[in-house]
């Protein structure tokens, strides 16, 4: 039977030869991830099960991303009992303040996630690894509990829509502003319960830091995954970071086969996209820039596990050029992990940005969600790089956020108001083979 | 009643999720949304609302500070699979039914049934059967959540 990639990495994890969208099935497990949000309850939940130790100790990845480093007492107990169980249960892959950053940007930097596998998160961001052309999706506290304790998940497997991406992303244009555009077109759950594949010749054009922005924000449109088919560009990453981490293990690539069947099927054009943004206070309200007022800003926020990898600062870095951040805005730069945070400041990006008046902060969720190092004020507005713009996501429910791409964020901040990347920054670099900044 | 995309941050904003306790939680339930709330809700109270309910975070702490509200149900259009899959899990009862929100208004008593997936609405004396849960979901609700479930499933597993 013919199949698409997430049902055959299904099926293989099953135990089966195929497996039909809607049924439900028991899963194996490649690697289990929980936060300092999400660790505690599971580990209140597994401690309830009564295993007495995790299905494998090396398949748990345990990360202290969204309120480190600890904002509070109340946040540096939550970290302390995730610490705790990652001692006792001598988890491999803890990563502490310092030594991580935000999860979705650090597992596959970490060489942590690989094509074929089934990745379950207890963050629904979890949807982000599917760039490398594995199934991940993100579940609560509870669901990854029962992962720890039995290695096995259930899930529905999910209806695919096929979203068919032609052309060439042009000038400013990235993974987000592609994203946005998918989401502007199908609603908020257009893709609800489904998986998103996105593939064809515009994704080929894509750097894998594009990628993994793409499907991020598959949860933005209510999907179960988001998964790109990996092609060379994918492994030649693999191939990088298993060198850099020294994680060599066997990869075992699935592909969809070309008469799968898809419960949908998008077109889009890719050469016509242009940098896009989304307003107040749902991501569907996504609009090219250029048809946005110039709006006037009191924050703008590169960070998140959306757009705050070492591509995203470079744009930013290129934008901003020898500017300034206008006087009556403050800029938030907060890379996404420490190894990006290493290299960008080894390119001297950091200093570039610090120098034009922007804070920078060590690794954290931080204002992404509203918790610490840059929480919003009754009626402020902020331009943020992050993927959720919700009422009350990023500090006071009056507070209002509009979502955008780095290049849109640092063009926002030198000019103090919303404008397109072009009136900063007329001239174009080319990185990863893409004309992004 | 609400709207469509009631989201996991309007539920319980993140400026909470440093406490697990269900009445801390609860005392914060849809403040940014509907600030009377936590006051107004009664024991066993139901909310009725639109598509998508539950969209957004993964945070469990969602439906834990609903039920902990008092909240024994929610009705919506749609839910987000996250959510759902975490009342679920957590023993807060979830029933998609659009057609009973459409006949729904504000202060109506509604009540649902899970094992025979109904929803009824009381005031109007309408009931409407929707798409029942999946056997191996009502398992799940019959074990009395995951826990006990996962539970279950090991004993069986050893002996
Ligand atoms: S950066 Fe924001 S969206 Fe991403 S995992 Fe952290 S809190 Fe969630």
């Amino acid at each position: 039977m013919a199949q698409t990639i997430t049902e055959k990495i299904l099926a293989r994890r099953a135990g089966r030869t195929d497996v039909e969208p809607g049924e439900i099935v028991m899963c194996k497990v490649d690697l289990a991830m929980a936060n300092d949000v999400t660790a505690p309850a599971a580990v209140t939940a597994f401690n309830k099960i009564g295993a007495p130790r995790v299905w494998d100790r090396h398949k748990v990845a345990l990360v202290a991303s969204h309120f480190a480093p600890a904002k509070d007492i109340a946040s540096a107990k939550l970290m302390t009992r995730m610490r705790a169980f990652a001692i006792e249960q001598e988890i491999e892959h803890f990563f502490d303040v310092g030594r991580g950053g935000i999860e979705h940007i650090l597992l596959p930097e970490e060489a942590l996630v690989l094509p074929g596998e089934i990745i379950i998160g207890a963050d629904s961001h979890s949807c982000t690894y599917g760039a490398l052309g594995c199934f991940s999706t993100g579940v609560g506290s509870t669901d990854l509990a029962a992962v720890l304790a039995t290695g096995e998940i259930w899930l529905r497997v999910p209806e695919s829509m096929k979203i068919v991406y032609s052309g060439r992303p042009g000038r400013w244009v990235v993974g987000k502003d592609l994203i946005l555009s998918v989401i502007a077109r199908i609603g908020d759950d257009g893709a609800r319960y489904m998986a998103m594949e996105h593939t064809g010749e515009g994704i080929a054009h894509l750097s894998m830091d594009s990628r993994l922005t793409l499907t991020n924000m598959a949860i933005e449109a209510g999907a179960k995954s988001g998964i790109i088919p990996p092609d060379a560009r994918t492994f030649g990453y693999i191939a990088e970071r298993q060198e850099a981490t020294g994680r060599h293990s066997e990869l075992e690539p699935l592909h969809s086969d070309p008469d799968a069947a898809y419960a949908q099927t998008l077109e889009v054009d890719v050469d016509a996209i242009e940098p896009m943004i989304a307003k107040p206070s749902l991501p569907s309200r996504a609009v090219p820039v250029s048809e946005v007022e110039r709006m006037k800003v009191d924050q703008v926020f590169i960070g998140s596990c959306t757009n705050a990898r070492i591509e995203d600062l470079r744009i930013a870095a290129h934008v901003l050029g020898e500017e300034v951040v206008a006087p009556h805005v403050r800029l938030m730069v907060i890379p996404a992990t420490q190894r990006v945070w290493q290299q960008a400041n080894a390119e001297g990006l950091l200093e570039r940005f610090a120098a034009a008046g922007a804070a920078v902060s060590t690794p954290t969720c931080g204002a992404c969600l509203g918790a610490h190092m840059g929480v919003l004020g009754p009626g402020e507005v902020c331009l943020s790089t992050s993927n959720r713009n919700y009422v009350g996501r990023m500090g006071d429910p009056t507070a209002q956020v509009y979502l955008a791409n780095p290049a849109v964020a640092m063009a926002t901040a030198v000019a103090g108001a919303i404008v397109h990347p072009d009136e900063v920054r007329p001239d174009v670099i080319e990185l990863e083979g893409a004309l992004v900044g | 009643m609400y709207g469509d995309n009631v989201d996991t941050d309007v539920i319980i904003p993140a400026r909470y999720l440093t406490t697990t306790d269900e009445s801390v939680l609860a005392a914060h339930a849809l403040e940014d949304l509907d600030p009377s709330f936590a006051s107004s809700v009664q024991e066993g109270d139901v909310v009725v609302a639109g598509a998508n309910f539950g969209c957004g975070s993964s945070r469990e702490h969602a439906p834990v500070a609903l039920k902990g509200a008092g909240v024994s149900a929610v009705v919506a259009s749609s839910f987000a699979r996250i959510f759902f899959r975490n009342a679920i899990n957590t023993g807060l009862v979830v029933m998609a039914c659009p057609e009973a929100v459409a006949a729904t208004e504000p202060g109506d008593a509604v009540c649902v049934d899970l094992a025979k997936a109904e929803v009824r609405n009381e005031t109007k004396g309408i009931a409407w059967k929707p798409e029942p849960l999946p056997e191996f979901v009502m398992d799940i609700v019959r074990a009395g959540g995951l826990v006990p479930w996962t539970k279950g499933r090991l004993e069986s597993q050893r002996s």
